[in-house]
């Protein structure tokens, strides 16, 4: 298990609790259950504590938990005949964006998500989720597709943001993002996006522009980074925990600004402590909402998503 | 209070504001360092009459130029809800937007106005980099969509200024969200078949760069305008290596394929008028300056002169 900085009270409580059981196992006279399930309910509630009132700048830390379930994860357990399509036919193919055609509760579809990799290899593979110019392109051609197919697209949002290359730079990153936020905008099919972790600036909102967006409960959707607002406005990148704040990016805020729709719950600790749940929760979440779009038509998917944007903001926080 | 805000407000300020220096004072180019005649500047629409070095212009010195005769009417924004997610770093966000609008003696960062240009009826937007960087917020966003509204009920084409240091953080997510909501006024335009011109100015970045700023039927620079979605600081330290010489620069963009011309500002009025009629299937333009169009009911000379809101 990694533990979060402000996790490490509970760390401190399992940690002993996984001693005395490793103590018991190399001593078979001792018992230890009723020490070491003390322990795990205190650990219990020390976590039940913890998460119940997490601030802005813990959210982020757990939504870039590198336990939690990622974008393949969601793939593998939820989608069957996954078959990955791959490229932009201009350059290349971009890892830090997987996308294919699978089939959700049988029903084809497209699903597009930022993958983020699950350790060193393939974080550096996947270039921590953060898309090339190539990765929106080949999510336009495969948004392109469906709407050409009349299939749904599924989007799984997990991005720190587009990624702040020279070469990205040169091939047009803002326009890739710019296509395909305008592609978003301009397929007759259901487009349902979830928050997974990070919703990263313009690199989330280039797939994020949905008939439907759910987020976790406990990840964070924002216009920049904290760290990277705190070194703008205070000047000092260590006011990330003021600037998390000030931001409005958890589910429960941007749910009240009216920007969402809804919020997944996380079990208990978060996703990475429960993966599994989670990821069922995702499934039902995306069940529910394909449901909610599936007599639309075409017309009326692009008008209704057109208009939920231009109508976004009129809710303000105190409202 | 519209009267008071709009046109009170911006008189009184201007007597203040830097953008009104007297005459005998000078302007020293940040590029070539001549020493520029504040007169003959603003003559050369803010050139370096030395070095063709682009320094930024206010949305209405801009308009005064582009409108035949100076002559514009400006298109009524809604205002957005008032600090929507209460806001605070240092400063409170509605006291950041006071300052900025007590120092350019404007509303917010965008200004929209229809009026003709060569006789070519028009609607254009120009970003106001002096307002908070130009950032885009929700009223920069209602901005665009008013600006596109008004041109596809006059059928007309739209011509819009980027200047922009990107999305305004004090909006959060909402700045964010004006990705899309401006993307949608973009397609509106399409739609109905209007030309929508973009002409990108120092600096263009981020979000807007990243939205309608690159979404137009043509993409035209000012010369060595930055135009970028990452700022060449942040690639730096991502990549630890220095950048080459007019990375990200407008030339280099379209060395890159990413826009159809770079054209110096003097020459950006003739252009935009050939190009805009030709797209709108108009005869070749009458080249010289025109009076005013005389169908237009012809406004007080003072505020033709200064392009000042028209009821
Ligand atoms: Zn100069």
């Amino acid at each position: 298990m990694n533990y979060l900085d402000f996790e490490k009270p509970l760390a401190e409580i399992e940690g002993k609790a996984q001693e005395l059981r490793a103590l018991a196992r190399a001593n078979s006279e001792m018992d230890v259950s009723k020490e070491a399930e003390a322990l795990d309910r205190k650990a219990e509630a020390a976590l039940r504590d913890l998460y119940r009132t997490l601030t802005p700048w813990q959210k982020c830390q757990v939504a870039r938990h590198p336990d939690r379930p990622h974008c393949r994860d969601y793939v593998a357990a939820l989608f069957s005949d996954v078959m990955p399509l791959a490229g932009d036919r201009g350059f290349a193919d971009d890892q830090a964006v997987f996308g294919g055609l699978a089939r959700f509760n049988d029903q084809p579809v497209v699903v597009i998500g930022h993958e983020k990799g699950h350790d060193t290899k393939t974080r550096i593979e996947h270039n921590f989720g953060m898309a090339r110019p190539e990765g929106y392109r080949k999510a336009i051609r495969l948004m392109d597709l469906a709407h050409r197919f009349r299939l749904p697209v599924i989007t799984l949002i997990d991005t720190p943001g587009a990624y702040p290359g020279k070469g990205a730079e040169e091939r047009g990153q803002s326009e890739a993002i710019a296509r395909s936020t305008a592609k978003c905008l301009e397929i007759g099919v259901p487009l349902v996006s979830v928050v997974i972790g990070e919703g990263g600036s313009g690199g989330a909102v280039a797939f994020a522009t949905a008939n439907r967006v759910a987020m976790l409960e406990h990840s964070v959707y924002s216009v920049i980074s904290p760290e990277g607002c705190a070194s703008i406005l205070w000047k000092d990148a260590e006011k990330m925990r003021e600037a998390a704040e000030a931001l409005r990016l958890t589910a429960q805020d941007l749910q009240k600004l009216g920007v969402i729709d809804r919020i997944i719950k996380e079990p208990l600790g978060g996703a990475q402590r429960g993966r599994k749940e989670t990821i069922e929760a995702v499934g039902k979440a995306i069940e529910i909402m394909l449901k909610e779009l599936s007599a639309k038509k075409p017309d009326t998917l692009i008008r209704d998503r057109r208009n939920k944007f231009l109508e976004m903001g009129t809710k303000g926080l105190a409202a | 209070m519209n009267w008071i805000s709009n046109y009170v407000r911006p008189k009184i300020n201007s007597l203040f504001s830097r953008r009104e220096v007297p005459e005998n004072l000078w302007t020293k180019c940040p590029e070539c360092g001549t020493m520029l005649f504040h007169r003959e500047l603003s003559d050369n629409l803010n050139v370096c009459t030395n070095c063709n070095h682009h320094m930024p212009i206010s949305p209405r010195a801009r308009f005064a130029a582009l409108f035949d005769a100076g002559v514009f009417t400006e298109v009524k924004v809604p205002d957005p809800l008032p600090d929507p997610l209460q806001f605070r770093d240092q400063k409170k966000y509605p006291e950041r937007l006071k300052a900025a609008q007590k120092q350019t003696g404007e509303k917010e960062a965008m200004l929209v106005a229809e009026g003709e240009m060569g006789r070519t009826p028009i609607v254009a937007a120009a970003q106001d980099f002096s307002f908070m960087a130009g950032s885009m917020g929700m009223y920069v966003g209602n901005a665009i969509i008013a600006a596109a509204r008004r041109a596809v009920d006059l059928k007309r084409p739209l011509i819009l200024f980027s200047a922009a240091g990107g999305a305004r953080m004090q909006e959060g997510i909402l700045s964010l969200l004006q990705m899309p909501r401006t993307t949608v006024a973009v397609q509106m335009l399409k739609e109905a078949g209007l030309p929508y011109i973009v002409v990108l100015t120092h600096p263009t970045t981020g979000g807007v760069t990243a939205s309608y700023a690159m979404l137009g039927d043509v993409q035209i620079a000012e010369p060595n305008a930055l135009i970028c979605f990452a700022g060449p600081r942040v690639i730096e330290q991502t990549i630890r290596e220095k950048l080459p010489e007019g990375f990200q620069r407008a030339e280099y963009l379209l060395d890159h394929g990413m826009l159809d011309r770079v054209t110096h500002r003097k020459a950006l009025r003739d252009e935009l008028i050939a190009i805009t009629r030709m797209l709108m299937g108009m005869p070749p333009a009458v080249k010289g300056d025109l009076p005013p169009p005389a169908a237009e009911p012809a406004p007080a000379p003072a505020e033709a002169a200064t392009g000042a809101p028209q009821a």
